[in-house]
Protein backbone atom coordinates (compact mmCIF):
# COMPACT_ATOMS: atom_id res chain seq x y z
CA UNK A 1 0.00 0.00 0.00
CA UNK A 2 2.79 2.44 0.91
CA UNK A 3 5.23 3.63 -1.70
CA UNK A 4 8.67 2.06 -1.40
CA UNK A 5 10.71 4.65 -3.31
CA UNK A 6 10.98 8.35 -2.53
CA UNK A 7 9.14 10.52 -5.00
CA UNK A 8 8.01 14.14 -4.62
CA UNK A 9 4.98 15.17 -6.65
CA UNK A 10 2.45 17.99 -6.77
CA UNK A 11 -1.03 17.13 -5.51
CA UNK A 12 -2.34 20.07 -7.52
CA UNK A 13 -1.03 18.47 -10.70
CA UNK A 14 -2.83 15.30 -9.68
CA UNK A 15 -6.06 17.30 -9.56
CA UNK A 16 -5.53 18.90 -12.96
CA UNK A 17 -4.61 15.58 -14.55
CA UNK A 18 -7.48 13.69 -12.93
CA UNK A 19 -9.96 16.29 -14.13
CA UNK A 20 -8.76 15.95 -17.72
CA UNK A 21 -8.97 12.15 -17.53
CA UNK A 22 -12.48 12.24 -16.06
CA UNK A 23 -13.61 14.90 -18.50
CA UNK A 24 -12.92 12.51 -21.37
CA UNK A 25 -15.15 9.85 -19.85
CA UNK A 26 -17.97 12.04 -18.55
CA UNK A 27 -19.08 14.90 -20.78
CA UNK A 28 -21.20 16.35 -17.99
CA UNK A 29 -18.09 17.37 -16.08
CA UNK A 30 -17.41 21.11 -16.32
CA UNK A 31 -14.82 23.23 -14.51
CA UNK A 32 -14.91 26.74 -13.10
CA UNK A 33 -12.13 28.91 -11.76
CA UNK A 34 -11.69 32.46 -10.51
CA UNK A 35 -8.53 33.64 -12.26
CA UNK A 36 -6.29 31.10 -10.53
CA UNK A 37 -6.47 28.28 -13.04
CA UNK A 38 -2.68 27.98 -13.33
CA UNK A 39 -2.34 27.70 -9.56
CA UNK A 40 -5.21 25.27 -9.10
CA UNK A 41 -4.30 23.43 -12.31
CA UNK A 42 -7.78 23.62 -13.82
CA UNK A 43 -5.90 25.23 -16.74
CA UNK A 44 -5.29 21.66 -17.93
CA UNK A 45 -9.04 21.10 -18.23
CA UNK A 46 -9.43 24.49 -19.92
CA UNK A 47 -6.89 23.48 -22.56
CA UNK A 48 -8.48 20.07 -23.13
CA UNK A 49 -12.15 21.14 -23.15
CA UNK A 50 -12.37 24.91 -23.71
CA UNK A 51 -16.16 24.84 -24.15
CA UNK A 52 -16.65 23.20 -20.74
CA UNK A 53 -14.42 25.58 -18.77
CA UNK A 54 -15.75 28.83 -17.31
CA UNK A 55 -13.53 31.50 -15.83
CA UNK A 56 -15.58 33.76 -13.57
CA UNK A 57 -12.79 36.25 -13.25
CA UNK A 58 -12.08 37.44 -9.72
CA UNK A 59 -15.68 36.89 -8.64
CA UNK A 60 -15.85 33.81 -6.44
CA UNK A 61 -19.42 34.29 -5.23
CA UNK A 62 -20.68 34.53 -8.80
CA UNK A 63 -18.65 31.41 -9.61
CA UNK A 64 -20.21 29.33 -6.81
CA UNK A 65 -23.78 30.18 -7.80
CA UNK A 66 -22.99 29.72 -11.49
CA UNK A 67 -21.81 26.23 -10.56
CA UNK A 68 -25.10 25.74 -8.72
CA UNK A 69 -27.00 26.69 -11.87
CA UNK A 70 -24.93 24.31 -14.01
CA UNK A 71 -25.54 21.51 -11.49
CA UNK A 72 -29.28 22.27 -11.52
CA UNK A 73 -29.19 21.30 -15.20
CA UNK A 74 -27.34 18.04 -14.58
CA UNK A 75 -23.74 19.15 -15.09
CA UNK A 76 -21.04 18.11 -12.61
CA UNK A 77 -19.14 21.32 -11.87
CA UNK A 78 -15.65 21.22 -10.34
CA UNK A 79 -15.09 24.66 -8.82
CA UNK A 80 -11.62 25.78 -7.86
CA UNK A 81 -9.78 28.65 -6.26
CA UNK A 82 -7.68 29.03 -3.10
CA UNK A 83 -9.25 27.54 0.05
CA UNK A 84 -9.47 30.99 1.63
CA UNK A 85 -11.63 32.46 -1.11
CA UNK A 86 -13.56 29.28 -1.89
CA UNK A 87 -14.89 28.99 1.66
CA UNK A 88 -14.80 32.16 3.71
CA UNK A 89 -15.86 34.43 0.89
CA UNK A 90 -18.53 32.11 -0.48
CA UNK A 91 -19.96 30.60 2.68
CA UNK A 92 -23.50 31.89 2.08
CA UNK A 93 -23.45 30.83 -1.57
CA UNK A 94 -22.20 27.35 -0.68
CA UNK A 95 -24.70 26.95 2.13
CA UNK A 96 -27.82 28.36 0.51
CA UNK A 97 -27.32 27.77 -3.21
CA UNK A 98 -25.30 24.52 -3.23
CA UNK A 99 -25.84 22.49 -0.05
CA UNK A 100 -29.42 23.50 0.82
CA UNK A 101 -30.66 22.32 -2.61
CA UNK A 102 -28.13 19.44 -2.34
CA UNK A 103 -26.56 20.09 -5.72
CA UNK A 104 -23.84 18.00 -7.32
CA UNK A 105 -21.07 20.59 -7.02
CA UNK A 106 -17.46 19.65 -6.24
CA UNK A 107 -15.41 22.39 -4.64
CA UNK A 108 -11.72 21.62 -5.00
CA UNK A 109 -9.75 24.22 -3.07
CA UNK A 110 -5.99 24.46 -3.21
CA UNK A 111 -3.59 26.36 -0.95
CA UNK A 112 -5.10 25.24 2.37
CA UNK A 113 -3.19 25.72 5.62
CA UNK A 114 -0.12 27.69 6.71
CA UNK A 115 1.99 26.19 3.91
CA UNK A 116 0.63 28.81 1.51
CA UNK A 117 3.77 30.45 2.88
CA UNK A 118 4.98 33.94 2.07
CA UNK A 119 1.57 35.36 1.09
CA UNK A 120 0.71 35.34 4.78
CA UNK A 121 -2.43 35.23 6.88
CA UNK A 122 -4.82 36.76 4.32
CA UNK A 123 -4.22 33.76 2.05
CA UNK A 124 -3.77 30.97 4.62
CA UNK A 125 -7.09 29.19 5.14
CA UNK A 126 -6.97 27.77 8.68
CA UNK A 127 -10.72 27.59 9.22
CA UNK A 128 -11.99 26.27 5.87
CA UNK A 129 -12.60 22.72 7.07
CA UNK A 130 -14.46 24.03 10.09
CA UNK A 131 -16.76 26.10 7.86
CA UNK A 132 -17.41 23.29 5.40
CA UNK A 133 -17.87 20.61 8.04
CA UNK A 134 -20.69 22.55 9.69
CA UNK A 135 -22.89 22.74 6.58
CA UNK A 136 -25.49 19.94 6.33
CA UNK A 137 -24.90 17.43 3.50
CA UNK A 138 -21.40 18.65 2.72
CA UNK A 139 -18.79 15.90 2.35
CA UNK A 140 -15.26 17.02 3.35
CA UNK A 141 -12.10 15.27 2.13
CA UNK A 142 -8.45 16.12 2.78
CA UNK A 143 -6.27 13.78 0.69
CA UNK A 144 -2.61 13.26 1.54
CA UNK A 145 -0.62 12.91 -1.65
CA UNK A 146 -0.56 12.88 -5.43
CA UNK A 147 -1.90 9.34 -5.80
CA UNK A 148 -4.65 9.79 -3.28
CA UNK A 149 -5.78 13.09 -4.82
CA UNK A 150 -6.26 11.30 -8.15
CA UNK A 151 -8.52 8.69 -6.57
CA UNK A 152 -10.42 11.23 -4.47
CA UNK A 153 -11.24 13.39 -7.51
CA UNK A 154 -12.55 10.32 -9.31
CA UNK A 155 -14.58 9.32 -6.25
CA UNK A 156 -16.08 12.82 -6.00
CA UNK A 157 -17.12 12.71 -9.65
CA UNK A 158 -18.93 9.41 -9.08
CA UNK A 159 -20.95 10.21 -5.95
CA UNK A 160 -23.93 12.57 -5.98
CA UNK A 161 -23.92 15.66 -3.80
CA UNK A 162 -21.72 18.51 -2.68
CA UNK A 163 -18.09 17.74 -1.83
CA UNK A 164 -15.30 19.94 -0.48
CA UNK A 165 -11.78 18.74 -1.23
CA UNK A 166 -8.79 20.55 0.24
CA UNK A 167 -5.46 20.26 -1.53
CA UNK A 168 -2.14 21.59 -0.30
CA UNK A 169 0.02 24.00 -2.23
CA UNK A 170 3.10 22.02 -1.23
CA UNK A 171 4.79 19.43 -3.39
CA UNK A 172 4.72 16.33 -1.21
CA UNK A 173 6.38 12.99 -0.75
CA UNK A 174 4.22 10.35 -2.37
CA UNK A 175 3.06 8.12 0.47
CA UNK A 176 0.74 5.73 -1.34
CA UNK A 177 1.60 3.29 -4.12
CA UNK A 178 -0.46 4.11 -7.22
CA UNK A 179 -1.30 0.44 -7.85
CA UNK A 180 -1.68 -1.02 -4.38
CA UNK A 181 -3.48 1.78 -2.54
CA UNK A 182 -7.25 1.93 -2.73
CA UNK A 183 -9.06 4.99 -1.31
CA UNK A 184 -11.80 3.77 1.04
CA UNK A 185 -13.91 6.70 2.27
CA UNK A 186 -15.49 4.98 5.26
CA UNK A 187 -12.25 3.68 6.77
CA UNK A 188 -9.15 5.06 8.43
CA UNK A 189 -5.94 3.98 6.73
CA UNK A 190 -3.68 2.32 9.29
CA UNK A 191 -0.21 3.47 8.30
CA UNK A 192 1.55 1.68 11.15
CA UNK A 193 0.57 -0.38 14.20
CA UNK A 194 1.34 0.88 17.68
CA UNK A 195 0.34 0.47 21.29
CA UNK A 196 1.26 3.64 23.23
CA UNK A 197 -0.58 6.39 21.34
CA UNK A 198 -2.94 6.81 18.36
CA UNK A 199 -2.03 9.66 16.01
CA UNK A 200 -4.84 10.67 13.65
CA UNK A 201 -4.00 12.92 10.73
CA UNK A 202 -4.65 13.66 7.06
CA UNK A 203 -3.61 15.88 4.18
CA UNK A 204 -0.06 17.10 3.93
CA UNK A 205 0.55 16.38 7.62
CA UNK A 206 0.64 12.64 6.92
CA UNK A 207 4.29 12.78 5.71
CA UNK A 208 5.33 14.63 8.86
CA UNK A 209 3.44 12.23 11.11
CA UNK A 210 4.96 9.13 9.47
CA UNK A 211 8.40 10.58 10.05
CA UNK A 212 7.42 11.62 13.59
CA UNK A 213 6.27 8.06 14.37
CA UNK A 214 9.73 6.80 13.43
CA UNK A 215 11.32 9.39 15.76
CA UNK A 216 8.97 8.36 18.58
CA UNK A 217 9.92 4.74 17.98
CA UNK A 218 13.57 5.67 18.46
CA UNK A 219 12.55 7.13 21.83
CA UNK A 220 10.80 3.88 22.72
CA UNK A 221 7.25 5.11 22.05
CA UNK A 222 5.04 2.93 19.87
CA UNK A 223 2.66 5.11 17.84
CA UNK A 224 -0.27 3.89 15.78
CA UNK A 225 -0.80 6.23 12.82
CA UNK A 226 -4.25 6.58 11.27
CA UNK A 227 -4.91 8.61 8.13
CA UNK A 228 -8.54 9.75 7.84
CA UNK A 229 -8.97 11.63 4.55
CA UNK A 230 -12.76 11.91 4.86
CA UNK A 231 -13.58 14.17 7.81
CA UNK A 232 -17.28 14.30 7.00
CA UNK A 233 -19.16 12.07 7.15
CA UNK A 234 -16.63 10.81 9.71
CA UNK A 235 -17.29 7.12 9.21
CA UNK A 236 -13.61 6.45 9.93
CA UNK A 237 -14.47 7.36 13.52
CA UNK A 238 -15.14 3.66 14.20
CA UNK A 239 -11.52 2.82 13.39
CA UNK A 240 -10.34 5.69 15.61
CA UNK A 241 -12.40 4.29 18.51
CA UNK A 242 -10.94 0.81 18.01
CA UNK A 243 -7.41 2.18 18.02
CA UNK A 244 -8.10 4.36 21.09
CA UNK A 245 -9.36 1.29 22.97
CA UNK A 246 -5.92 -0.21 22.49
CA UNK A 247 -3.70 2.83 23.11
CA UNK A 248 -5.84 4.86 25.52
CA UNK A 249 -4.57 8.22 24.28
CA UNK A 250 -5.10 10.08 21.00
CA UNK A 251 -3.29 12.92 19.23
CA UNK A 252 -4.68 14.69 16.17
CA UNK A 253 -2.43 16.56 13.74
CA UNK A 254 -3.74 18.94 11.07
CA UNK A 255 -2.62 21.94 9.05
CA UNK A 256 -5.70 23.85 10.25
CA UNK A 257 -7.08 25.48 13.36
CA UNK A 258 -7.58 23.13 16.29
CA UNK A 259 -11.17 24.43 16.33
CA UNK A 260 -13.65 22.71 14.04
CA UNK A 261 -11.43 20.48 11.94
CA UNK A 262 -10.08 16.95 12.26
CA UNK A 263 -9.32 17.36 15.96
CA UNK A 264 -12.90 18.35 16.66
CA UNK A 265 -14.28 15.48 14.58
CA UNK A 266 -12.16 13.00 16.54
CA UNK A 267 -13.19 14.54 19.88
CA UNK A 268 -16.86 14.42 18.91
CA UNK A 269 -16.77 10.73 18.11
CA UNK A 270 -14.64 9.79 21.13
CA UNK A 271 -16.53 11.86 23.71
CA UNK A 272 -19.74 10.12 22.77
CA UNK A 273 -18.41 6.58 22.48
CA UNK A 274 -15.15 6.22 24.37
CA UNK A 275 -14.10 9.25 26.45
CA UNK A 276 -10.36 9.44 25.83
CA UNK A 277 -7.62 12.00 26.40
CA UNK A 278 -7.05 13.87 23.13
CA UNK A 279 -4.29 16.32 22.27
CA UNK A 280 -5.21 18.44 19.26
CA UNK A 281 -2.22 19.75 17.33
CA UNK A 282 -2.82 22.43 14.70
CA UNK A 283 -2.84 26.21 14.67
CA UNK A 284 -4.03 27.40 18.09
CA UNK A 285 -6.96 29.76 17.32
CA UNK A 286 -4.74 32.30 15.59
CA UNK A 287 -4.06 33.85 12.21
CA UNK A 288 -1.06 32.73 10.19
CA UNK A 289 1.82 34.89 8.96
CA UNK A 290 4.38 35.18 6.18
CA UNK A 291 7.34 32.85 6.02
CA UNK A 292 8.88 29.95 4.17
CA UNK A 293 6.86 26.75 4.25
CA UNK A 294 9.24 24.80 6.52
CA UNK A 295 9.75 27.81 8.77
CA UNK A 296 5.99 28.14 9.23
CA UNK A 297 5.48 24.44 9.90
CA UNK A 298 8.26 24.67 12.49
CA UNK A 299 6.80 27.81 14.08
CA UNK A 300 3.39 26.18 14.49
CA UNK A 301 4.89 22.93 15.75
CA UNK A 302 3.88 20.90 12.70
CA UNK A 303 7.24 19.45 11.59
CA UNK A 304 8.11 15.85 12.37
CA UNK A 305 10.64 16.96 15.02
CA UNK A 306 8.30 19.40 16.75
CA UNK A 307 5.46 16.87 16.68
CA UNK A 308 7.75 14.28 18.26
CA UNK A 309 8.70 16.68 21.07
CA UNK A 310 5.11 17.77 21.72
CA UNK A 311 3.69 14.25 21.69
CA UNK A 312 6.54 12.96 23.85
CA UNK A 313 5.86 15.64 26.47
CA UNK A 314 2.11 14.96 26.39
CA UNK A 315 2.59 11.25 26.97
CA UNK A 316 4.78 11.96 30.00
CA UNK A 317 1.74 13.66 31.60
CA UNK A 318 -0.17 10.37 31.49
CA UNK B 1 -56.43 37.13 -23.00
CA UNK B 2 -57.11 39.57 -20.21
CA UNK B 3 -55.55 38.59 -16.94
CA UNK B 4 -57.40 40.90 -14.53
CA UNK B 5 -59.41 38.09 -12.97
CA UNK B 6 -56.37 35.84 -12.72
CA UNK B 7 -54.31 38.60 -11.12
CA UNK B 8 -57.01 39.60 -8.69
CA UNK B 9 -57.40 36.00 -7.57
CA UNK B 10 -53.62 35.70 -7.14
CA UNK B 11 -53.58 38.84 -4.99
CA UNK B 12 -56.41 37.52 -2.80
CA UNK B 13 -54.56 34.23 -2.32
CA UNK B 14 -51.30 36.01 -1.45
CA UNK B 15 -53.07 37.89 1.32
CA UNK B 16 -54.97 34.83 2.59
CA UNK B 17 -51.73 32.84 2.71
CA UNK B 18 -49.78 35.49 4.57
CA UNK B 19 -52.73 36.07 6.93
CA UNK B 20 -53.00 32.34 7.67
CA UNK B 21 -49.24 32.06 8.23
CA UNK B 22 -49.23 35.26 10.29
CA UNK B 23 -46.02 36.08 8.45
CA UNK B 24 -44.71 36.73 4.97
CA UNK B 25 -44.01 39.54 2.55
CA UNK B 26 -47.13 41.16 1.07
CA UNK B 27 -45.55 44.34 -0.36
CA UNK B 28 -43.02 42.74 -2.72
CA UNK B 29 -45.40 39.89 -3.57
CA UNK B 30 -48.19 42.22 -4.68
CA UNK B 31 -45.78 44.33 -6.74
CA UNK B 32 -44.77 41.43 -9.02
CA UNK B 33 -48.16 39.82 -9.72
CA UNK B 34 -48.50 41.15 -13.29
CA UNK B 35 -44.88 40.23 -14.07
CA UNK B 36 -45.40 36.61 -12.98
CA UNK B 37 -48.84 36.48 -14.53
CA UNK B 38 -47.64 37.59 -17.97
CA UNK B 39 -44.67 35.22 -17.84
CA UNK B 40 -46.73 32.18 -16.86
CA UNK B 41 -49.80 32.97 -18.97
CA UNK B 42 -48.30 34.44 -22.11
CA UNK B 43 -44.53 34.07 -22.40
CA UNK B 44 -42.98 30.99 -20.87
CA UNK B 45 -43.52 27.37 -21.79
CA UNK B 46 -43.67 25.45 -18.50
CA UNK B 47 -45.79 22.27 -18.38
CA UNK B 48 -47.91 22.09 -15.25
CA UNK B 49 -47.38 18.30 -15.18
CA UNK B 50 -43.83 19.33 -14.31
CA UNK B 51 -41.42 16.37 -14.19
CA UNK B 52 -44.14 14.02 -15.43
CA UNK B 53 -44.38 15.90 -18.69
CA UNK B 54 -42.56 14.45 -21.74
CA UNK B 55 -41.83 18.07 -22.65
CA UNK B 56 -40.23 18.86 -19.29
CA UNK B 57 -36.71 19.40 -20.64
CA UNK B 58 -38.02 21.87 -23.20
CA UNK B 59 -39.51 24.16 -20.56
CA UNK B 60 -38.37 27.70 -19.97
CA UNK B 61 -36.71 28.15 -16.59
CA UNK B 62 -37.89 30.63 -13.99
CA UNK B 63 -35.80 31.71 -11.01
CA UNK B 64 -37.28 33.85 -8.26
CA UNK B 65 -34.13 35.60 -7.11
CA UNK B 66 -36.20 37.81 -4.77
CA UNK B 67 -37.25 34.69 -2.89
CA UNK B 68 -39.28 36.61 -0.32
CA UNK B 69 -41.97 37.05 -2.98
CA UNK B 70 -42.60 33.32 -2.63
CA UNK B 71 -46.29 33.86 -1.86
CA UNK B 72 -46.80 35.42 -5.28
CA UNK B 73 -45.00 32.60 -7.09
CA UNK B 74 -46.87 29.89 -5.14
CA UNK B 75 -50.22 31.58 -5.79
CA UNK B 76 -49.51 31.81 -9.53
CA UNK B 77 -48.28 28.21 -9.74
CA UNK B 78 -51.33 26.89 -7.87
CA UNK B 79 -53.70 28.87 -10.04
CA UNK B 80 -51.95 27.51 -13.14
CA UNK B 81 -52.56 23.98 -11.84
CA UNK B 82 -49.04 22.96 -10.79
CA UNK B 83 -50.37 21.87 -7.39
CA UNK B 84 -53.73 22.15 -5.57
CA UNK B 85 -54.89 25.63 -4.60
CA UNK B 86 -55.84 24.18 -1.19
CA UNK B 87 -52.17 23.64 -0.43
CA UNK B 88 -51.57 27.41 -0.45
CA UNK B 89 -52.88 27.76 3.08
CA UNK B 90 -50.07 25.53 4.41
CA UNK B 91 -47.64 28.34 3.46
CA UNK B 92 -44.84 28.77 6.04
CA UNK B 93 -46.29 26.11 8.37
CA UNK B 94 -44.38 23.17 9.82
CA UNK B 95 -44.04 20.36 7.26
CA UNK B 96 -45.32 22.43 4.34
CA UNK B 97 -43.90 22.17 0.83
CA UNK B 98 -44.48 25.92 0.64
CA UNK B 99 -41.43 27.03 2.59
CA UNK B 100 -41.00 30.67 3.61
CA UNK B 101 -38.58 31.05 0.72
CA UNK B 102 -38.65 28.65 -2.26
CA UNK B 103 -36.80 25.38 -1.72
CA UNK B 104 -36.18 22.47 -4.06
CA UNK B 105 -35.92 20.20 -1.00
CA UNK B 106 -39.68 20.14 -0.67
CA UNK B 107 -40.10 19.06 -4.31
CA UNK B 108 -42.86 21.55 -5.02
CA UNK B 109 -43.91 21.43 -8.66
CA UNK B 110 -42.69 24.54 -10.48
CA UNK B 111 -39.75 25.40 -8.21
CA UNK B 112 -36.45 25.29 -10.12
CA UNK B 113 -33.97 26.46 -7.47
CA UNK B 114 -33.73 27.40 -3.81
CA UNK B 115 -33.54 31.13 -3.17
CA UNK B 116 -34.00 33.53 -0.30
CA UNK B 117 -30.52 34.83 0.40
CA UNK B 118 -30.51 37.83 -1.91
CA UNK B 119 -28.05 38.37 -4.74
CA UNK B 120 -27.59 34.73 -5.70
CA UNK B 121 -30.40 34.00 -8.18
CA UNK B 122 -28.85 35.81 -11.12
CA UNK B 123 -25.57 33.88 -10.86
CA UNK B 124 -27.59 30.66 -10.69
CA UNK B 125 -29.49 31.80 -13.78
CA UNK B 126 -26.15 32.38 -15.54
CA UNK B 127 -25.17 28.78 -14.73
CA UNK B 128 -28.49 27.46 -16.01
CA UNK B 129 -28.17 29.54 -19.18
CA UNK B 130 -24.63 28.21 -19.77
CA UNK B 131 -25.84 24.63 -19.32
CA UNK B 132 -28.70 25.19 -21.77
CA UNK B 133 -26.23 26.52 -24.34
CA UNK B 134 -23.96 23.49 -23.82
CA UNK B 135 -26.99 21.27 -24.40
CA UNK B 136 -28.04 23.20 -27.53
CA UNK B 137 -31.38 23.93 -25.88
CA UNK B 138 -33.66 26.69 -27.13
CA UNK B 139 -35.21 27.25 -23.71
CA UNK B 140 -34.91 30.67 -22.09
CA UNK B 141 -34.02 31.50 -18.50
CA UNK B 142 -36.07 34.16 -16.72
CA UNK B 143 -35.03 35.58 -13.37
CA UNK B 144 -36.96 38.05 -11.23
CA UNK B 145 -34.92 40.36 -9.01
CA UNK B 146 -35.92 43.07 -6.59
CA UNK B 147 -34.59 46.59 -7.03
CA UNK B 148 -33.28 46.56 -3.46
CA UNK B 149 -31.57 43.29 -4.27
CA UNK B 150 -29.52 45.12 -6.92
CA UNK B 151 -27.52 46.56 -4.01
CA UNK B 152 -25.89 43.13 -3.57
CA UNK B 153 -22.46 43.22 -5.22
CA UNK B 154 -22.68 39.67 -6.51
CA UNK B 155 -25.58 40.72 -8.77
CA UNK B 156 -23.14 42.95 -10.64
CA UNK B 157 -20.61 40.13 -10.88
CA UNK B 158 -23.34 38.07 -12.54
CA UNK B 159 -24.37 40.93 -14.84
CA UNK B 160 -20.75 41.06 -16.06
CA UNK B 161 -20.64 37.29 -16.51
CA UNK B 162 -23.85 37.21 -18.56
CA UNK B 163 -22.73 39.81 -21.08
CA UNK B 164 -19.17 38.46 -21.24
CA UNK B 165 -20.57 35.02 -22.01
CA UNK B 166 -23.09 36.47 -24.49
CA UNK B 167 -26.06 34.83 -22.81
CA UNK B 168 -28.87 35.94 -25.09
CA UNK B 169 -31.01 33.16 -23.57
CA UNK B 170 -31.12 35.04 -20.25
CA UNK B 171 -33.85 37.56 -19.45
CA UNK B 172 -34.21 39.33 -16.13
CA UNK B 173 -36.99 41.44 -14.72
CA UNK B 174 -36.24 43.97 -12.04
CA UNK B 175 -39.32 44.55 -9.89
CA UNK B 176 -38.63 48.20 -9.25
CA UNK B 177 -41.05 49.01 -6.45
CA UNK B 178 -38.63 51.60 -5.07
CA UNK B 179 -38.95 50.51 -1.45
CA UNK B 180 -36.92 48.30 0.81
CA UNK B 181 -37.23 47.45 4.50
CA UNK B 182 -35.57 50.61 5.75
CA UNK B 183 -37.38 52.96 3.37
CA UNK B 184 -36.96 54.43 -0.10
CA UNK B 185 -34.33 52.67 -2.18
CA UNK B 186 -33.17 56.11 -3.30
CA UNK B 187 -32.52 57.06 0.34
CA UNK B 188 -31.00 53.78 1.53
CA UNK B 189 -28.63 53.38 -1.42
CA UNK B 190 -29.59 54.74 -4.79
CA UNK B 191 -29.31 52.53 -7.86
CA UNK B 192 -29.76 55.32 -10.37
CA UNK B 193 -29.30 55.56 -13.24
CA UNK B 194 -30.17 51.85 -13.28
CA UNK B 195 -30.90 51.61 -17.01
CA UNK B 196 -27.59 53.22 -17.94
CA UNK B 197 -25.69 51.01 -15.51
CA UNK B 198 -27.21 47.88 -17.02
CA UNK B 199 -26.45 49.12 -20.54
CA UNK B 200 -22.88 49.87 -19.51
CA UNK B 201 -22.65 46.27 -18.28
CA UNK B 202 -23.51 45.07 -21.79
CA UNK B 203 -27.23 44.38 -21.44
CA UNK B 204 -30.17 45.37 -23.60
CA UNK B 205 -32.64 47.24 -21.40
CA UNK B 206 -36.27 48.33 -21.64
CA UNK B 207 -38.29 50.09 -18.98
CA UNK B 208 -42.00 49.38 -18.64
CA UNK B 209 -44.98 49.90 -16.36
CA UNK B 210 -44.78 46.67 -14.38
CA UNK B 211 -48.54 46.55 -13.91
CA UNK B 212 -49.32 46.94 -17.61
CA UNK B 213 -49.70 43.54 -19.24
CA UNK B 214 -49.25 44.76 -22.79
CA UNK B 215 -46.06 46.65 -22.03
CA UNK B 216 -44.67 43.62 -20.21
CA UNK B 217 -45.63 41.24 -22.99
CA UNK B 218 -44.10 43.44 -25.68
CA UNK B 219 -40.89 43.76 -23.66
CA UNK B 220 -40.59 39.98 -23.36
CA UNK B 221 -41.26 39.49 -27.07
CA UNK B 222 -38.44 41.93 -27.79
CA UNK B 223 -36.23 40.23 -25.20
CA UNK B 224 -36.58 36.85 -26.89
CA UNK B 225 -35.13 38.30 -30.10
CA UNK B 226 -32.21 40.06 -28.44
CA UNK B 227 -28.64 39.11 -29.21
CA UNK B 228 -27.60 40.16 -25.70
CA UNK B 229 -28.81 39.32 -22.20
CA UNK B 230 -31.93 41.35 -21.65
CA UNK B 231 -33.19 43.33 -18.66
CA UNK B 232 -36.76 44.52 -18.20
CA UNK B 233 -36.97 47.28 -15.61
CA UNK B 234 -40.55 47.02 -14.38
CA UNK B 235 -41.74 50.11 -12.54
CA UNK B 236 -44.14 48.83 -9.92
CA UNK B 237 -45.96 49.83 -6.77
CA UNK B 238 -45.08 47.97 -3.63
CA UNK B 239 -48.30 46.56 -2.13
CA UNK B 240 -50.15 47.13 -5.46
CA UNK B 241 -53.91 46.57 -5.29
CA UNK B 242 -54.45 47.19 -1.58
CA UNK B 243 -54.79 50.91 -0.88
CA UNK B 244 -53.34 50.91 2.62
CA UNK B 245 -50.38 48.73 1.61
CA UNK B 246 -49.39 50.66 -1.52
CA UNK B 247 -46.08 52.52 -1.38
CA UNK B 248 -45.67 51.69 2.30
CA UNK B 249 -42.38 50.08 3.33
CA UNK B 250 -44.05 48.97 6.57
CA UNK B 251 -45.85 46.24 4.57
CA UNK B 252 -42.62 44.67 3.35
CA UNK B 253 -42.69 41.83 5.83
CA UNK B 254 -45.88 42.12 7.88
CA UNK B 255 -49.02 39.98 7.87
CA UNK B 256 -52.48 41.59 7.75
CA UNK B 257 -54.71 40.98 10.78
CA UNK B 258 -58.31 39.77 10.41
CA UNK B 259 -59.77 43.25 9.83
CA UNK B 260 -57.02 44.25 7.42
CA UNK B 261 -57.48 41.06 5.42
CA UNK B 262 -61.23 41.66 5.19
CA UNK B 263 -60.69 45.21 4.00
CA UNK B 264 -58.05 44.16 1.47
CA UNK B 265 -60.19 41.38 0.01
CA UNK B 266 -63.15 43.76 -0.30
CA UNK B 267 -60.98 46.17 -2.28
CA UNK B 268 -59.63 43.44 -4.53
CA UNK B 269 -63.05 41.93 -5.19
CA UNK B 270 -64.72 45.30 -5.81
Amino acid sequence: MLKKTLEIKSPRNAYGEALVELGAINKNIVALDADLSCSTQTCKFHKAYPDRFFNSGIAEQDMMCTAAGLATEGKIPFVSTFAMFATARCLDQIRNSICYPRLNVKIVATHGGVTVGEDGASHQALEDISYMRSIPDMCVIVPADYNEVKQVIKYASEIYGPVYIRIARTNLKTVFDENEYKFTPERAVKICEGSDVTIVTNGEMLCEVISCAQMLKDKGISAEVLHTPVIKPFLAGGDVIESAKKTGVVVTVENHSIIGGLGSAVCEVLSQNLPTRVLRIGTPDCFGQSGEQRALLDFYGLTDKKLCETIGRYLELK
Amino acid sequence: MQLEKFNSSVRCNILKMIHAARSGHPGGSLSCVEILSVLYNKIMFVPKEWKNSPEFEKRDRFILSKGHASAALYAVLAQKGFFPVDELLSFRKLGSRLQGHPSTRSALEGIEVSTGSLGQGLSIAVGVALALKLNNSNSKVYALLGDGEMQEGSVWEALMSASHKKLNNLIIVIDKNKLQIDGNTDDVKSLEPLDKKLEAFGWDVVEVDGHNENELENAFIEAKKSTKPFAVIANTIKGKGVSFMENNAGWHGKAPNDDELKLALEELNA
